[in-house]
């Protein structure tokens, strides 16, 4: 190859990418901008996919019969709380930590660690302390996602509910779960927990 | 055609056999034999509407008791308390750790008492049951309407219901 050609091959090959067709630059933002409207839209209904109540209950079968009798499940008023509202953060960035966390429960789902009644029972305690560990953690954020303090009126209430929450609650000195637990399931053995005789 | 007619002759003869053989299935009334129960008198054929489910009395105020001995009653809701091998929800405001904390009645210490009259350190097995003993109210008329009244001692302000 003589040096002058090489040069013109170089001439054209700059050329070519300095200047692109003019039809490129749209394409190639079209794209990107549909790419991402499928994308994004697609990891949303993913990640709700994975929140709903059929979901859950594909390997959490026994626990979602225990909600049944609940007051989260059926009450006077027709509002429910579904697996998700109460076990997944709503707000985004929390919601995707949770759901890394949860990369771990597909390990165990697949290890059967929990795939008979009696291994769950066994692991009910642990796997309870770690739900109140995380709600007392984040101050109850998924119980108040509905059940909001600034709210609540206090001549609604029972007087015991007033008692506790008028006093403890409203200082901050205790959150929901500290006294709510095993509202929506069977409580494991409570020897040991505070609050519990 | 012969075969015809006396083959539908005999399916009749069949099905009316059939039909005067089970008399019960037949008839829409079964008489009771003259039985009267609690909740009136009813045949046996009918299906008596249910009850509406009553509401629990939840005000707090302690319900006088009737008779000395009387397990109080539960002036509160109880839906979805759990009293199990593993947790006892009841204990959480009436155990003594509890009790003066929250402003709610201390289990008696009989409840502490083994049947051979031992005392334990904490509610004896045979009492741990709340429910067993202690229910809540409904407000309900009584089934039967009757004149029992509670002793002198224990009828509050005299009045005695």
């Amino acid at each position: 190859m003589s040096k002058s050609s090489f040069v013109g091959l170089l001439k054209s090959l700059w050329q070519l990418f300095s200047k692109p067709a003019r039809i490129a630059t749209g394409a190639l933002l079209g794209m990107g901008f549909i790419g991402g409207i499928l994308f994004w839209g697609g990891f949303n209904w993913g990640m709700e996919a994975t929140n709903t109540e059929e979901f859950c209950s594909g390997c959490h079968a026994p626990i979602v019969i225990e909600i049944q009798p609940t007051i989260h499940y059926t009450n006077r008023s027709g509002v429910r709380a579904i697996c998700s509202d109460c076990h997944v953060p709503h707000a985004w960035t929390d919601k995707i930590v949770r759901k890394v966390q949860a990369s771990k429960e597909l390990v165990m789902h697949l290890l059967g660690t929990i795939d008979t009644p009696e291994k769950f029972e066994a692991r009910r305690k642990h796997l309870a302390e770690r739900e109140w560990h995380r709600l007392k953690e984040n101050d109850s954020l998924e119980c108040r996602n509905c059940h909001d303090f600034e709210f609540m009126d206090f001549t609604e209430q029972g007087v015991r509910a007033v008692n506790m929450h008028s006093t403890s609650l409203a200082s901050g000195e205790k959150t929901c779960i500290d006294c709510h637990k095993g509202i929506a399931h069977s409580l494991p053995d409570m020897s040991g927990v505070e609050g519990w005789q | 055609m012969k075969t015809l007619v006396s083959s539908v002759i005999a399916s009749l003869i069949l099905v009316t056999t059939w039909v005067t053989a089970n008399p019960v299935a037949n008839e829409e009334y079964v008489n009771n034999g003259g039985l009267e129960s609690l909740r009136g008198s009813s045949e046996l054929s009918d299906t008596k509407q249910a009850e509406l489910i009553k509401k629990p009395i939840q005000n707090d105020q302690v319900i006088d008791r009737n008779y000395v001995h009387q397990p109080p009653l539960i002036p509160h809701d109880i839906r979805g308390y759990q009293v199990d091998i593993k947790s006892n929800k009841c204990l959480s405001c009436h155990g003594w750790k509890f009790a003066s904390q929250v402003g709610a009645t201390k289990v008696s210490p009989t409840h502490f008492e083994t049947a051979d009259g031992l005392t334990l350190s904490d509610v004896a097995p045979r009492r741990y049951f709340c429910l067993q003993c202690h229910v809540p109210q409904a407000d309900a008329p009584p089934l039967i309407a009757n004149d029992f009244s509670a002793v002198e001692a224990l009828s509050a302000s005299g009045l005695s219901n």
